[in-house]
């Protein structure tokens, strides 16, 4: 294949990236804008959603379509469900202690991650994608599956948006980002608006996992790689900032599909990531984000 | 003792936040053993000038210079070693430390770098001591800074300013939250201090600054209004309408 | 009144450590094969923890990358007597150098930020080293590692080498390095540079204001930590043998911030406390569960939510005042 047809499908393989991550980034930025937390059991929340898409799609029989698009409302339900819960259980009692939310949150990891192990096992395991037709190009076909991924990530991605500017739970829970103190006094129920955002961060990963089991298989240790990526576009588009989020997972989905064209992956994480690293050393508002604190 | 250059001068010193000008050409010089007041409203720029000598926030331009060095540049701890003691507006001990604890690590700083006597446990008992003696603390000594009153806790961060006995003692706002009583006692503790070193004083209470200070600067949206004596500013007829209200 | 301070461990405080080193000697020949074992390996990976515990629990760093300096002296001393056919004296050297050096570059970006940003800093550092010696798989074999064979892992003495596979002498020399470390961590935090590291966590403005360089002593507290961390990986590679990237990935930087936790933070006797209380609680549960990572989880969060002065941190504060 010449160079420019490679360099375009290296881009699109690169826009699905984008896609799915800057869902689960979103829901990280969420989180830490809101509530301040880190949370580090973002990738198993991730996993968790496919694993969940697997199983209702292997329930259910029939057309892959009807499996997957229930998967879709199931699953992003079921880990929200679980994030609520761990809130509750967890956070919430450690007045969101920034050091000892991270301590919990990587104990939340590992207890799901033990749990999906014990319960779902080693193996990799493929969810079917709703239609597998595919688009022909001049050079090369190409799934409208992943095409279809592109458009829905950016229909939740404004669907997210809405919520957070035009709605009154949007209006809630910036004034909680603003000011928890006043927030409270205002009558707003802060540990039930922490614990709604929580559950949306998790479900928005899990959206983004659902989108990706058609492509990429189930597996119990499948989020830690986009939970590092996430960490790397939300620092990136500067923390908490929803435009920067975008710009920068976009940034990262297309350079990570196209340096891993040309470059070993491992090499290419590994520039990357020190990069990512040095940006935060020396320009800790993300390189779109005004100072965030 | 005063000598002919003053012991701190800032030249045209200014700072910007965004696009306010917390501190606009501030020229000041301050005589070695005066015992200075600035005073002025909130927002005036009192504690950003008084941070931008002791180096707590850099200068967008203009200079600090102490005993004939310009400091403009230094990191705040050389500016510490160097003679500048700074007290904070928030009660800023270590709350898990007993009393006599925090002023050792004043003590403990100075005896670093005092290569004569250098660092050793009875020295550091005797300066601590010393430093809890003259406010008034040493019989609570041994209690743990986070149990005590809000007073006590006001004079512990005054004892560990003089712990590093300065050349300069900057004390922001420190009669703030203080009883009558208590400000009697903080007077007189002032004064005493000011026989050894030079006191700079950001305070809001004119009895407070009219017993205490020698000269008194007043600030007005990050300029001086006008500076004099305790007289000269009670008569100008500018600072009275600005700030003394009439 | 009287008030009294040293900058020196008091009399009691040196008993009960020289009481524990003493202790762990006996157990030496106490000890059943199999626990002997376990001990040799908890030894050497709390020197790992007590140099975790100098940043995180003393110095308030929350570092998430620590196992790239625990896999710096692995790796430094592993990599040339594998390939080089180095000495293990020299080797053991060149993990200890390694460590600190990397901790003095890490420490020196990474002080620039402070909080949650410099623990994802530190995870990041640690994630660049663990790719690179997945990169270099040429020399490292990556995750399958290499084993160091027996004929090379003696230390050579003055009176003939020791053979450091034997298991006795595996355990005297974790023990000895476990002393030194503990004696080192001990002194430390009576001095004045340690009580002034606890003051930076405690309050790091104030303590600027009262003239010190607290990015400098950041910095000091970072490479000393991990260059005890580096010297407990440079151990570990030659008495056990083993140098994989394994010990590269995060769940080697969690480890010691779990077992540090547990035992307490801040004090001199948790991190050995908090490493083997993990390893028996993991022992344990691996009879009758594979599932040892939800016990990890499991003790984190509890730790958290209801212990979190850890062990030794908790018998500190309800009898024992005087534990350093």
């Amino acid at each position: 294949m010449a160079f420019g047809p490679y360099f375009l499908l290296a881009s699109l393989e690169g826009l699905v990236t984008a896609a799915v991550l800057s869902l689960m980034a979103l829901g990280l930025s969420l989180v830490f804008g809101v509530m301040r937390v880190v949370n580090v059991a973002h990738g198993e929340f991730y996993m968790l959603g496919a694993v969940v898409a697997w199983w209702v799609a292997s329930l259910l029989g029939g057309h892959p379509a009807i499996g997957f698009l229930l998967a879709l409302v199931i699953s992003p339900l079921v880990v929200a469900a679980i994030a609520f819960v761990a809130e509750r259980l967890v956070l919430s009692r450690l007045h969101y202690e920034p050091e000892a939310t991270i301590v919990a949150t990587i104990g939340l990891l590992y207890i799901i991650q033990q749990l999906a192990l014990t319960f779902y096992g080693p193996e990799a395991r493929p969810v079917q994608a709703p239609f597998n037709y595919r688009i022909s190009l001049p050079w090369f076909g190409y799934s409208a599956y992943k095409l279809s991924v592109i458009g829905f990530s950016v229909l939740m991605m404004l669907a997210t948006w809405l919520l957070l500017t035009r709605t009154k739970i949007g209006l809630i829970m910036r004034a909680t980002q603003f000011d928890r103190e006043t927030a409270q006094a205002f009558g707003i129920p802060v540990g039930r608006v922490y614990a709604g955002v929580f559950a949306l961060g998790a479900a928005l990963a899990a959206v983004a996992a659902v989108l990706i089991v058609p492509i990429q298989q189930a597996h119990y240790l499948m989020g830690l790689d986009p939970l590092l990526l996430s960490f790397i576009v939300v620092i990136i588009g500067g923390l908490g900032s929803l435009r920067g989020t975008v710009v920068a997972a976009v940034l990262i989905g297309l350079s990570d599909g196209i340096i891993s064209m040309f470059f070993s992956p491992t090499l290419a994480k590994m520039l990357a990531t020190l990069l990512v690293a040095l940006v935060l050393v020396f320009r800790p508002q993300g390189l779109f984000g005004t100072a965030a604190r | 003792m005063a000598s002919l250059t003053p012991l701190l001068i800032t030249r045209d010193l200014c700072r910007s936040f965004g696009g306010l000008r917390a501190v606009d050409q501030v020229d000041f010089s301050l005589p070695e053993g005066e015992t200075h007041a600035i005073i002025g409203p909130n927002g005036a720029g009192k504690t950003t000038f008084v941070s931008l000598i002791c180096g707590r926030v850099a200068p967008t331009s203009g200079s600090v210079v102490f005993d004939g060095t310009d400091i403009s540049r230094m990191p705040a701890h050389k500016r510490v070693r160097a003679g500048i003691a700074y007290t904070f507006q928030i009660t800023s001990v270590f709350a898990n430390l007993s009393a006599f604890d925090n002023v050792a690590l004043a003590v403990q700083r100075r005896l670093i770098d005092d290569h004569e006597r250098g660092l050793t446990s009875r020295a550091l008992v005797e300066h601590g001591m010393d430093a809890l003696h003259k406010v008034g603390l040493a019989a609570l000594a041994d209690k743990v800074a986070g149990n005590l009153s809000y007073g006590h806790q006001r004079l512990l961060e005054v004892a560990m300013g003089l712990a590093l006995k300065p050349r300069l003692l900057i004390l922001d706002e420190p009669t703030q939250g203080l009883s009558d009583s208590e400000i009697e006692n903080f007077i007189s503790l002032v004064r005493q201090i000011g026989e050894e070193a030079t006191v700079l004083l950001i305070e809001h209470n004119m009895d407070v600054v009219m017993a205490l200070a020698q000269r008194i600067t007043v600030m007005e949206q990050g300029r001086v209004l006008a500076q004099g004596g305790p007289a000269e500013i009670r008569a100008n007829p500018a600072v009275q309408q600005a700030y003394l209200g009439g | 009144m009287k008030i009294q301070t040293n900058l020196a461990p008091s009399a009691k405080s040196l008993a009960l450590h020289a009481g524990v080193v003493l202790l762990l000697l006996a157990l030496n020949f106490l000890l059943p094969e199999y626990h002997r074992g376990i001990f040799a390996r908890v030894l050497v990976l709390s020197v790992f923890a007590m140099g975790y515990n100098l940043a995180f629990g003393y110095t308030g760093l929350l570092s998430l990358g620590h196992a790239m300096f625990f896999a710096a002296g692995l790796y430094g001393a592993g990599l040339p007597i594998y390939h080089l056919g180095w000495n293990v004296w020299p080797a053991f050297g060149a993990g200890i150098l390694a460590g600190g050096a990397l901790a003095l570059v890490v420490g020196f970006l990474a002080l620039r930020t402070t909080g949650v940003a410099f623990m994802i800093v530190t995870l990041m550092f640690a994630q660049v080293f663990y790719l690179t010696t997945l990169y270099f798989t040429t020399y490292t074999r990556g995750e399958e590692g290499l084993v160091l064979p027996q004929a090379v892992r003696r230390l050579s003495l003055p009176d003939g080498p020791l053979d450091l596979s034997d298991p006795s002498t595996r355990y005297l020399v974790a023990l000895s390095l476990f002393t030194v470390v503990l004696a080192a961590i001990l002194f430390l935090v009576r001095a004045p540079y340690g009580r002034s590291l606890v003051a930076i966590r405690e309050n790091e403005e104030r303590m600027r204001m009262l003239g010190y360089d607290v990015f400098a002593n950041k910095l000091a507290a970072v490479v000393l930590s991990g260059t005890f961390c580096a010297a407990a990986g440079a151990a570990y590679g030659v008495l056990f043998g083993y140098v994989g990237s394994g010990f590269a990935s995060i769940q080697y930087s969690i480890l010691p911030l779990l077992w540090v936790l547990v035992g307490g933070a801040a004090t001199t006797l948790g991190p050995l406390i908090g490493t083997l209380f993990m390893f028996y609680v993991i022992d344990t549960a691996s009879s009758y569960t594979t599932a040892h990572l939800l016990v990890v989880g499991l003790v984190l969060i509890g730790v958290i939510l209801f212990f979190p002065k850890g062990i030794a941190g908790t018998v500190r504060e309800r009898w024992l005042r005087w534990l350093p």
